[in-house]
């Protein structure tokens, strides 16, 4: 599968996960942005070497895909994207801090090797909670939260028009690329005398289109405002599940629950 | 180049967010003060346009690998700077939720990283005084502008990535070597965005030329000359060179570190071998280390003859930066060339 058509199935898959219904999907997109933002905020502000403490936090993504009947491994794809950069900064901690953390004998815990752990779980709870925010409030439910905290109409409108065009100029983009691949077979990518007018077929169409575009919005009364349906109030639910959510954060940030647990064993 | 979140600490994410935020303020209300109703579905469309034409691979030729475009400056190009910069952020804002390309507390980060530098750097300070100059030839022109604003333009993204990971305390490799690995990195990648960038913009030049923003928009008295041109680049060369080497650390970088310590700053030597004897026994090593120390003419990038000098940290620093864009114009001058070639 070329990187065009895994990029619309991603799209595509996020869609179909955000029309399902759960106790998850029916909160309010406002709420689900709260939690989720001081969830990794509280995440990130763990110290480097602090994964014993870490470790607890898992608990509540894993709750609400559990809530949300969405399967945790389908998020562990996407990390093929972020872990790149994080092995690349995160692994020339073990090899330079060699300072031991945990001395068993047989086996001695670095204090590197502590801090790249934690980079990586750090890395996999932001990515689980901002996934199920997005598989379970879809485009339309976020763009309705950013209008209610007042984030800028013209940013608003620009996001919900970008998305619906990436699935057509995607499907654009694959029918130029297929139609190249099946007249140069065997070559990785486009050759450089074809650099300019390749991309550049795809941007005068796209130009074209934008216009088309602006004189259909024009004829019906575009102003520059998209207007939204108001039925996206929060109710006693959603404060409950925000309060409930918040104070278990907190709790996991001060508290270090694996210690406590530990503690009544030794 | 996305930042995730695991990299950054929350103050650090704050900052950036604040520092973002502001430019997109300012940014929407120049945008708010033109017509939005007919900007918004242009912008629309060609941030989609971004979005699928990242995913189209460039062969490299010579390489067997392949890069692709570069966003910001194009859209610059086509949109102006503001309506660029928005343009960006809500491209990040989608890789970042949809496809976990960046994060939710980094997006203020790659924001700044991917979208300023490209969109306001890169345009006020590189493809406007380039494009309004009075080279004759609108493609060493085009060329010019979007392989140096790319080139400059990730190399200070790159930059800011150090700066902001190590301000978080994330990674225990020093700032020199974090940079010495990041920097040629994106030089590499930024070179071919910048091939790719300028390929496309001659192609809407020749094509569509009213589609590039503010290209034909001064007239001639306005134009600057090129020897205007090159006086801001070279004073924006001996800023970069200049500042950023007073950065470089007198210790030693991270794989030297790792291989023999530094002892005088009170680490012991981690994997026990001498510098001095370590892989300078042979006859062939001690040729070898002979004829580099007489080639290099800045060794540990300071003066020969003087290595504690830190004015030759600098003047190697500027020095290092001007070779860099003597690279990327030559490369532009064989690119223009070659096209002239296969045209005639």
């Amino acid at each position: 599968m070329n990187r065009i058509t895994s990029a619309m199935m991603e799209l595509m898959s996020m869609d179909e996960l955000s029309r399902d219904s759960s106790f998850v999907h029916a909160r309010n997109p406002l709420a689900k942005l709260i939690v989720t933002i001081i969830y990794i905020v509280a995440v990130l502000s763990f110290d480097i070497t602090n994964l014993t403490g870490l470790i607890p936090m898992v608990l509540i993504p894993v709750v609400l895909f559990s809530l949300s009947g969405i399967e945790i491994r389908v998020c562990f794809y996407k990390l093929r994207i972020i872990l790149p950069l994080i092995i690349f900064i995160g692994i020339w901690n073990p090899i330079l801090n060699r300072t031991s953390a945990l001395d068993l004998g047989l086996f001695v815990l670095t204090e590197g090797t502590l801090s790249f752990l934690t980079l990586l779980l750090k890395s996999l709870l932001a990515l689980m909670m901002s996934f199920i925010l997005v598989a379970t409030t879809g485009i339309d439910g976020i763009c309705a939260g950013l209008r209610r905290i007042h984030v800028p109409s013209i940013i608003v409108s620009l996001i919900l028009i970008t998305y619906r065009y990436i699935s057509l100029l995607l499907t654009e983009a694959e029918t130029l690329v297929t139609a190249y691949t099946l007249r140069a077979p065997g070559q990785k990518g486009v050759h450089v005398s074809a650099w300019g007018s390749f991309l550049g077929q795809l941007l005068l169409r796209s130009m074209d289109r934008a216009n088309e575009l602006y004189g259909s919005m024009r004829l019906r009364g575009f102003t520059g405002e998209f207007h939204y349906a108001d039925n996206d109030k929060i109710d006693g639910t959603d404060i409950l599940f925000t309060l409930i959510c918040l104070i278990v954060i907190v709790g996991f940030r001060i508290v270090n629950i694996s210690r406590l647990i530990g503690g009544i064993f030794i | 180049m996305h930042m995730a979140d695991a990299l950054l600490a929350p103050t650090v994410a704050a900052t950036m967010y604040a520092a973002s935020g502001i430019t997109t303020g300012l940014s929407v209300a120049k945008l708010n003060k033109e017509d939005i109703t007919e900007k918004l579905p242009v912008m629309g469309v060609m941030s989609a346009f971004v979005f699928a034409g990242q995913m189209i691979n460039y062969t490299i030729p010579g390489t067997g690998s392949s890069g692709h475009m570069c966003g910001g400056m194009m859209l610059s190009a086509l949109l102006g700077p503001q309506a660029g910069f928005v343009s960006m952020a809500v491209i990040l804002l989608i890789q970042c939720l949809f496809f976990a390309d960046g994060g939710l507390m980094a997006y203020g980060a790659n924001v700044w990283n991917m979208a300023f530098y490209g969109c306001f750097i890169g345009y006020y300070l590189i493809y406007r005084p380039i494009m309004n100059s009075n080279i004759k030839n609108a493609r060493v022109k085009i060329s010019l502008a979007s392989i140096l604003g790319c080139v400059i333009t990730l190399q200070l993204g790159a930059f800011s990535v150090c700066i902001e990971t190590l301000a978080s305390g994330i990674t225990e490799l020093p700032f020199a070597a974090f940079v010495g690995l990041m920097q040629p990195i994106h030089l590499a990648i930024g070179l071919v965005e910048g091939l790719v960038t300028a390929a496309l913009l001659i192609f809407v030049y020749e094509t569509r030329p009213e589609l590039l923003a503010g290209v034909n928009e001064m007239n001639a008295t306005d134009r600057m000359s090129l020897k205007k041109v090159l006086i801001i680049l070279s004073v924006a060369v001996l800023l970069i060179g200049g500042i950023g080497s007073q950065f470089a650390s007198s210790n030693p970088d991270g794989l030297e570190w790792s291989l023999f310590g530094n002892e005088e700053s009170g680490y012991s030597a981690n994997m026990g071998l001498d510098e001095e004897d370590y892989g300078v026994s042979s006859s062939l090593a001690n040729a070898s280390a002979a004829v580099t120390e007489a080639t290099a003419f800045l060794p540990d990038y300071a003066f020969s003859n003087d290595s504690e000098n830190p004015v030759g940290t600098t003047v190697s620093g500027i020095l290092g930066s001007a070779i860099v864009a003597v690279v990327a114009a030559f490369i532009c001058f064989l690119t223009g060339r070659k096209r002239k070639t296969v045209n005639e």
